[in-house]
């Protein structure tokens, strides 16, 4: 798996943090949604630095792909993607990474996703939409206040349930607080669920979904590490 | 050789550590959580640890067992895939040597799996494992192993990107063949030497 030449086609500030990188290849990337790519930054002297990021975009026709990356105080990686990388720049990626985390769009999910945690569950979310299989998913997504939802455009829908912890929207009828079990919508018998996030907020989201009747076996987590 | 990154310098290398692997960074006090199940809650009253395939005498141990076999620790460093290492950690446990002395390894044998007491696997050359490179740890810095961390007790091979240091481990199954384990049959790579670069399938 070699290391490819990516180009910045589009930048999109997505929250206050976090920004969207769009980039194309000269081949498809052919990921399966829930897959990350690494990012390797190469200063002249031959220095580098490599972090991991979700991919938020299903594979389609397009060579594009989409990477949402929330800038950490100090982060090395993040900080140079948010600060420096404009329109048109080169990027160096390898790809695509993880062959657990990821689904097809063949059989019923509850995808469970806090904070910047819910790019890779987009990834399964758009895949699901742009087949027809939208009746396969539900997602619950966890973010403090209104202003850290990604995808806030895009993301609703009846698939969708919508937690804040801290702030809500003037109109939104549940008080923020944690997820909890009331929060846990209706899935399909037998769905798998996938769970991204926090440490933390993996810990105990897992424990709301084995409560809400998800077997143990059929739960993938992937828990965001503080990558900067 | 890669490209160059267009404004991008780095920083703090002047004063990078010497004991960070090529593209790893230091994590410093935080310890990152990067576990691909639920964290599952292991009593040990009726935890276990066990040696099996191709041994002479398949061994499991309890862990008042484990725990009465000389100790053994390790001082040093760790390193994940995920590009971070943490320096100059401890952990207490016992060596991999002494419980696979006390089942006594065929000769054919070459590799070994681990397993946990969830579904994790991970894969090993026995010469990875042995002459002081691999233990079973229980304790870190002096305190029992958090569960998110891996505990009751986890598998330690430090000298190896940290996945194969197998979480919640329940035991090693001795064979004379290489068999891939959970991440191993997810695009990593099957050694994951950190200082080879050994992340991914063909590196």
């Amino acid at each position: 798996m070699s290391w490819k030449q990516a180009t910045v086609v589009d930048i999109k500030q997505e929250t206050a943090r976090a920004k969207t990188f769009r980039l194309t290849l000269p081949e498809a990337l052919g990921h399966r949604a829930g897959q990350h790519v690494i990012v390797r930054l190469t200063a002249p002297d031959g220095y580098t630095a490599s972090r991991s990021y979700s991919i938020a975009t299903p594979a389609d026709e397009s060579k594009e792909f989409e990477l949402t990356v929330e800038r950490l105080e100090g982060g090395e990686v993040s900080a140079f993607l948010h600060d420096e990388l404009t329109v048109g720049d080169e990027l160096e990626v390898r790809g695509p990474i993880g062959g657990w985390f990821v689904w097809d769009g063949d059989s019923p999910v509850l995808l469970v996703g806090g904070g910047s945690g819910v790019v890779p569950l987009m990834a399964m979310l758009r895949l699901a939409r742009r087949t027809g299989k939208s009746e396969l998913v539900r997602v619950v997504v966890s973010v403090r206040t209104p202003g850290d939802l990604f995808y806030a455009d895009e993301i609703a829908g009846p698939e969708t349930t919508l937690v804040y912890t801290r702030a809500t929207p003037s109109s939104f009828v549940r008080p923020p607080g944690r997820l909890s079990a009331d929060d846990i919508p209706p899935f399909a018998a037998g769905a798998s669920a996938y769970i991204c996030g926090s440490s933390g907020f993996a810990e105990a989201a897992s424990e709301l979904i084995i409560g809400a009747g998800v077997p143990t076996e059929q739960i993938r987590v992937e828990r965001f590490g503080p990558t900067g | 050789m890669s490209r160059f990154t267009r404004g991008f310098s780095g920083r703090g290398r002047a004063n990078r550590d010497p004991r960070l692997p090529p593209g790893q960074y230091d994590t410093g006090n935080s310890w990152p959580v990067l576990t691909a199940e639920v964290t599952p809650r292991l009593d040990t009253a009726t935890w276990t640890f066990r040696i099996e395939g191709l041994v002479d005498r398949p061994t499991t141990w309890t862990w008042d067992e484990i725990h009465a076999l000389p100790p053994s620790s390790y001082s040093g460093d760790i390193h994940c895939v995920t590009t971070w290492s943490k320096l100059g950690v401890t952990f207490n446990g016992v060596s991999v040597d002494t419980l696979l002395d006390a089942a006594g390894v065929q000769p054919s044998a070459t590799h070994v799996l681990a397993f946990s007491h969830t579904a994790y696997t991970t894969n090993l050359p026995l010469a990875d494992v042995t002459n002081g490179k691999a233990w079973v740890v229980w304790d870190y810095e002096g305190r029992p192993l958090e569960a998110q961390h891996g505990g009751p007790a986890r598998l330690l091979v430090p000298h190896l990107y940290f996945w194969k240091s197998a979480k919640f481990v329940a035991g090693l199954r001795v064979l004379d063949h290489d068999e891939p384990g959970f991440w191993e049959q997810n695009g990593y790579h099957d050694r994951g030497d950190p200082w080879l670069e050994q992340r991914y399938q063909g590196d």
